[in-house]
């Protein structure tokens, strides 16, 4: 292997400082410092955006005060439980109608029709059958994570070269090792996929099923504080979904450099 | 001893792939199956490796009919089929579940040496060439010690000079244990380079044309001139007349 050296006069800076991991954080950091200056002068109004400072403060008053925790854990709360129902019953039937062609004649095209309803023009008949407690909530986030992990499960296992298939015949698998040696691992990039998709829906929907009906959460705290022109508070809820989106993210690209790291999608050492 | 006993094979769309296939191969025999495509050649390769079932007939592997992959038979086809997700150790160990761990080691130690891919144990199969793959590919059909391999056109998708580096290998490999070779192939050099024995199929339905053995001493030089007048024969059997197809239609 041939290494490829940059032409570069302060090549021993280049290797002492580890630029790739600082340039991507200059243009944010340069953004909020003129959201800073341009509030402290009075350019935006505090009503309309306030400063970063006055972001942070609102955000250690309620850390301080307890209420940032509440409504975070019975959000997270609700994310999980949605989570693991749909993402269950996703799974169930990705698996299903992927390794059984009958499953499939039976289940995929009703499966495929319900997709087609957008599952948060459901609200209001979700409200009818729940009423606004929680339920509705997490039936709504089930909803929303199901089918990103139906589908990329299902296809998953439909688009693993058959000739891998076909060596497990050759081998003499049977079908729980056919299933746990070449489907599943063949599957499992796109399955990964379908959880990234997932965890952005899961998201999604929490948002707006806790700002339509809801007494707690993060999204009730938002509209809370839009009611008492609290923009502060209502950028620090903002915030706090990016942030947990972005960890949901992450975690999701830690898995897949765990789990597969074979594939293309991710780079050697 | 394989034995092929009046093979017919008959697809579910009616088409008639085979007809009438007999055919003995000696333990140690070296045998290619030639012919255009459409031939049934590959069909016929995998009634032996016990993935298809003909319709008539029976092939039979040291007088037992073959209903399943055989494990005496190592296969090799024309895409090296590695488990993307698997190391090359663990790709070649992939079918020796069932031995100690130590064994599968030395095992896989003898092959990597054999195929000149020792270094390479730990790559992933998105690191290796086409014919590192299918050097490997190789490797683990003879880590299960077959008495039998079947190759099914394994050369094809390579370029030319890896085409002949490999076949020379295998002649190599099989100098050395001399399992049974049948090989299908398009390609009328590779069949003269490594065979004892070409049978030359012709399609609609597919059909033993002529059997060919070829005597030639190995190495065999690919410029000779008997090599070459071989070549013109084998070509001349296999009716490679343009616009034949056309005019019978």
């Amino acid at each position: 292997m041939q290494t490829i050296r940059r032409r570069n006069t302060f090549s021993n800076l280049t290797t002492a400082i580890p630029w790739d991991n600082i340039i991507p954080w200059v243009m944010p950091a340069a953004l909020i410092l003129l959201w800073q200056v341009l509030a402290q002068i009075g350019v935006i109004n505090s009503r309309i955006l306030p400063a970063p400072t006055e972001v942070v403060q609102a955000a250690i008053r309620l850390t301080l005060s307890g209420e940032l925790f509440k409504h975070v854990t019975i959000s997270a709360w609700r994310a999980v439980v949605g989570f693991l129902i749909g993402g269950s019953i996703g799974l169930f039937f990705g698996v299903l109608n992927g390794v059984s062609r009958p499953a499939e004649l039976l289940a995929d095209s009703s499966i495929q029709m319900v997709r087609n309803i957008p599952h948060l023009a459901m609200i209001p008949l979700v409200i009818l059958w729940f009423g606004i407690g929680d339920e509705a909530r997490i039936f709504l986030v089930a909803l929303g994570v199901l089918f990103p992990i139906y589908v990329n499960t299902f296809y998953g296992i439909r688009a693993i070269d058959p000739g891998l298939i076909e060596m497990g015949r050759v081998y003499g698998l049977n079908r729980r090792q056919l299933f746990s040696q070449i489907i599943l691992p063949g599957a499992l990039p796109s399955m990964l996929v379908g959880l990234r998709y997932a965890l952005g829906n899961m998201w999604l929907t929490l948002i707006v099923a806790e700002t339509i009906a809801a007494s707690s959460g993060i999204g009730y705290m938002a509209m809370n504080a839009r009611e008492f022109m609290q923009t502060d508070v209502v950028v620090v809820a903002i915030l706090l979904y990016a942030l947990l989106g972005k960890l949901a993210d992450s975690s999701v690209r830690w898995l897949e450099k765990v789990t597969i790291a074979w594939h293309p999608s991710q780079n050697l050492k | 001893m394989l034995y092929i006993e009046n093979v017919h094979k008959q697809f579910d769309n009616g088409l008639l792939a085979l007809e009438g296939i007999d055919l003995a191969i000696k333990p140690g025999e070296v045998v290619s199956l030639v012919g255009t495509s459409g031939c049934g050649k590959s069909t016929l390769l995998r009634i032996v490796a016990g993935l298809e079932f003909p319709t008539l007939g029976a092939a039979l592997i040291d007088g037992e009919v073959i209903t399943a992959p055989h494990p005496k038979v190592g296969l090799i086809f024309q895409e090296a089929r590695l488990m993307p997700w698997l190391t090359v150790a663990e790709n070649i160990q992939f079918g020796l579940k069932d031995l100690p761990r130590l064994e599968q080691q030395w095992r896989t130690e003898q092959v990597l040496q054999k195929v000149h891919l020792t270094n390479f144990a730990e790559a992933l199969p998105r690191q290796l060439s086409g014919g590192m793959a299918q050097r490997v590919a190789i490797a683990r059909a003879l880590v299960t010690q077959p008495s039998m391999l079947l190759l099914d056109e394994p050369f094809s998708a390579l370029d030319a000079f890896t085409r002949t580096q490999l076949q020379d290998h295998l002649l190599d490999i099989w100098a050395e244990d001399h399992p049974t070779l049948l090989l299908v192939t398009h390609d009328v050099e590779e069949a003269l380079v490594l065979s004892d024995r070409i049978i030359v199929l012709r399609p609609h339905p597919g059909r033993i044309h002529r059997e060919l053995a070829i005597e030639l001493p190995r190495p065999r030089r690919r410029t000779s001139l008997e090599f070459q007048r071989l070549k013109e024969q084998l070509i001349g059997d296999l009716d490679l007349t343009p616009g034949l197809d056309l005019v019978k239609r």
